[in-house]
């Protein structure tokens, strides 16, 4: 176990920059998440920690040691890949046992480990199968145990999920947080998918452009977003931006000290129907998703940006028909336009 | 399903048929040459024994007894042997470090390579000559046979095991960088196992070619390294038309190769038409 620090890390290849000075404190058994949209860094971040990739400035330390010049292997990491990333010539117990083969563990040790990380993920039926005859989300069992068996400092998953079908990924998810409690140690998780980075989370890192656009917790980041693109990113259905001209009320008697060029953003599920008079925007009726448990109600404003909104029952207005909302004035979020 | 059942009325009697037609008429010349070579070489040109005749086994014993048959094979096995061997020698890291460590320049090597490929054997004949016989003292040798059958199959070799590990993916090499293996345990314990299929198809085609080369062993040897290319060579125009004695001398040429090829068709059918790794 142990802490991990980037300290103005910085990558290019050729003569592009991909991650532009990150800094980021990883405390010792935290479950941190890289979030952003594809091309972001996210990935890039994991395998320059990893050791896959060749830091050009800056530095990682885990624990009290800098790690820039040593090998992956002997980082204390262990990493998960996206298509598991299994040895399809050995059997699973092979696979496993792999690293620690390399390490000239001795045999006792070695069969006690992976007996042990077999247990933790049942997988001890399969110890002697070979990875083509197992399915996807056992393949996925064997690649965590193969991090697990290593006993590193840090796990580094990289969208181990995105190659499960649904199901299968919501069961997985919570396999790694029942993972994670049970090892308590330093994981660090990359995905694209927001839901992942909510729920398995103690810290999210939303990156773009390769640069950091907000740490916090999962609830931080929903309650306080630092900016539209977290706000934009955190929370599904994304949250309504509205300017000041598709509102029915001037904007700085909404909220206190707005100006005119100021946008503010309102959740789906924070927006309450009303009637006009008490409402802070109108707009037309378009389109009813209806979910079961809510119905997102998708709408158009008078500019033509649509918003939604997550309602319990669907409207019982026609299709077309001008509808009414306002919110409490603690949902909302009030933006510089940049 | 009209259109399925109307190609395949016609698919039944076509193609099946096509197929017979042209592996007949690729087949023809060395079924002539194993018939011509079981003929004496008086039978071989009389057309009145074209395909009844009297077999004899004489072209066999004269060509063991008179011709040295034996040390001939034994100097085209070794050589070609070496040869594939030195070629996996230096092309298995060549096409390791080209495919799981590519700089901007590694598709310039791959196509410079190909272009060896393109310079006409006939154009360095002379200098090779020359230099070999005057100044390295090396012609006539097994060595030089092997060096020249490994260095005109390298790009071969290079190119095939270049695509073969480029099938294995990345993070197969990333996990075990992670698990802590060094370049050798990753070339023996992760690439080797992966693409054996591709190994051992580019070693069998490497070992055809060598056996079957003609040009360089037939003009780089007078007798030391003499291989079966030379023994046939040798039994074509000084001393006539000698039918039944070539094809005698051409079918024990090819019939180790044949035979070997037949054993591993399928290896080479696998290897060659790729995806034997994921």
């Amino acid at each position: 176990m142990a802490k991990l620090k980037i300290k103005n890390l910085k990558k290019s290849y050729e003569n592009e920059q991909i991650i532009h000075g990150v800094n980021l404190e990883i405390k010792d058994g935290e479950f941190v998440v890289f979030v952003g949209p594809s091309g972001c860094g996210k990935s890039t971040l994991l395998r320059l920690i990893a050791g896959l990739e060749e830091i050009t400035e800056g530095e990682i330390s885990i624990g009290d040691k800098v790690v820039n010049e040593i090998a992956p292997s002997k980082r204390g990491v262990a990493m998960v890949f996206q298509n598991y990333a299994l040895y399809p010539h050995m059997n699973v117990y092979k696979n496993m046992s792999f690293a620690l083969r390399q390490a000239r563990m001795n045999k006792d040790e070695i069969n006690r480990r992976v007996k042990n990380a077999a247990e933790i993920l049942q997988i001890s039926d399969f110890l002697l199968k070979t990875p083509r005859s197992l399915s996807g989300g056992q393949r996925q069992r064997v690649a965590i145990g193969r991090a697990i068996v290593r006993e590193p400092d840090v796990f580094l998953f990289d969208e181990p999920l995105s190659n499960l079908d649904a199901a299968l990924r919501v069961n997985t998810r919570l396999e790694i947080a029942r993972l994670h409690k049970r090892l308590g140690t330093t994981m660090i998780y990359v995905t694209h998918d927001q839901v992942e980075a909510m729920t398995l989370a103690d810290k999210i890192v939303v990156l773009n452009n390769g640069k950091i656009e907000q740490i916090g917790s999962p609830i931080e980041l929903y309650e306080n977003p630092l900016n539209m693109f977290v706000a934009g990113f955190i929370g599904s259905p994304k949250m309504n931006f509205l300017n000041s001209k598709t509102l029915t009320k001037n904007i700085s008697t909404i909220v206190k000290g707005a100006k005119r060029e100021d946008i503010i953003g309102i959740r789906p599920e924070h927006l309450l129907k009303t009637t006009y008079t008490k409402s802070i925007i109108s707009a037309r009726l378009d389109l009813i998703e209806n979910l079961g448990e809510n119905v997102l109600v998708h709408m158009i404003l008078n500019n033509d940006d649509q918003i939604i909104a997550k309602m319990n029952t669907a409207p019982k207005e026609p299709i077309g028909t001008k509808l009414h909302f306002t919110a409490n004035i603690k949902n909302l979020h009030l933006f510089n336009k940049k | 399903m009209a259109i399925v059942a109307q190609t395949s009325n016609l698919g039944k009697i076509f193609w099946p048929a096509l197929a017979w037609l042209i592996s007949i008429i690729f087949f023809f010349p060395i079924f002539w040459m194993v018939l011509t070579s079981f003929k004496t070489d008086a039978d071989a040109v009389k057309p009145e024994f074209l395909i009844f005749f009297k077999p004899t086994l004489e072209n066999y014993f004269n060509m063991t007894d008179n011709y040295d048959y034996w040390r001939f094979a034994i100097n085209s096995t070794i050589t070609s042997i070496f040869a594939t061997l030195f070629s996996l020698f230096v092309g298995v890291p060549a096409s390791y470090v080209m495919a799981f460590n590519p700089t901007k320049n590694t598709k310039n090597i791959l196509i410079w390579m190909l272009s060896t490929k393109m310079l006409p054997a006939a154009a360095v004949l002379y200098p090779m000559t020359f230099i070999t016989k005057n100044f390295l003292n090396i012609y006539d040798t097994h060595f030089l046979i092997i060096l020249v059958l490994c260095l005109i199959n390298l790009p071969i070799v290079i190119w095939m095991l270049f695509t073969y590990f480029k099938e294995i993916p990345k993070e197969i090499i990333e996990a075990s960088r992670m698990d802590g293996v060094n370049t050798w345990g990753e070339l023996k314990e992760i690439i080797i196992p992966l693409a054996w299929g591709g190994l051992a198809s580019t070693a069998l085609l490497c070992f055809i070619f060598c056996w079957n080369e003609a040009y360089w062993t037939v003009r780089l040897t007078t007798n030391e390294a003499a291989t079966l290319s030379k023994l046939i060579e040798g039994n074509r125009a000084p001393e006539g038309l000698f039918f039944g004695r070539l094809s005698a001398v051409s079918s024990a040429a090819v019939a180790p190769i044949v035979i070997l090829g037949w054993f591993c068709q399928r290896q080479l059918v696998k290897g060659l038409t790729f995806g034997a790794v994921k």
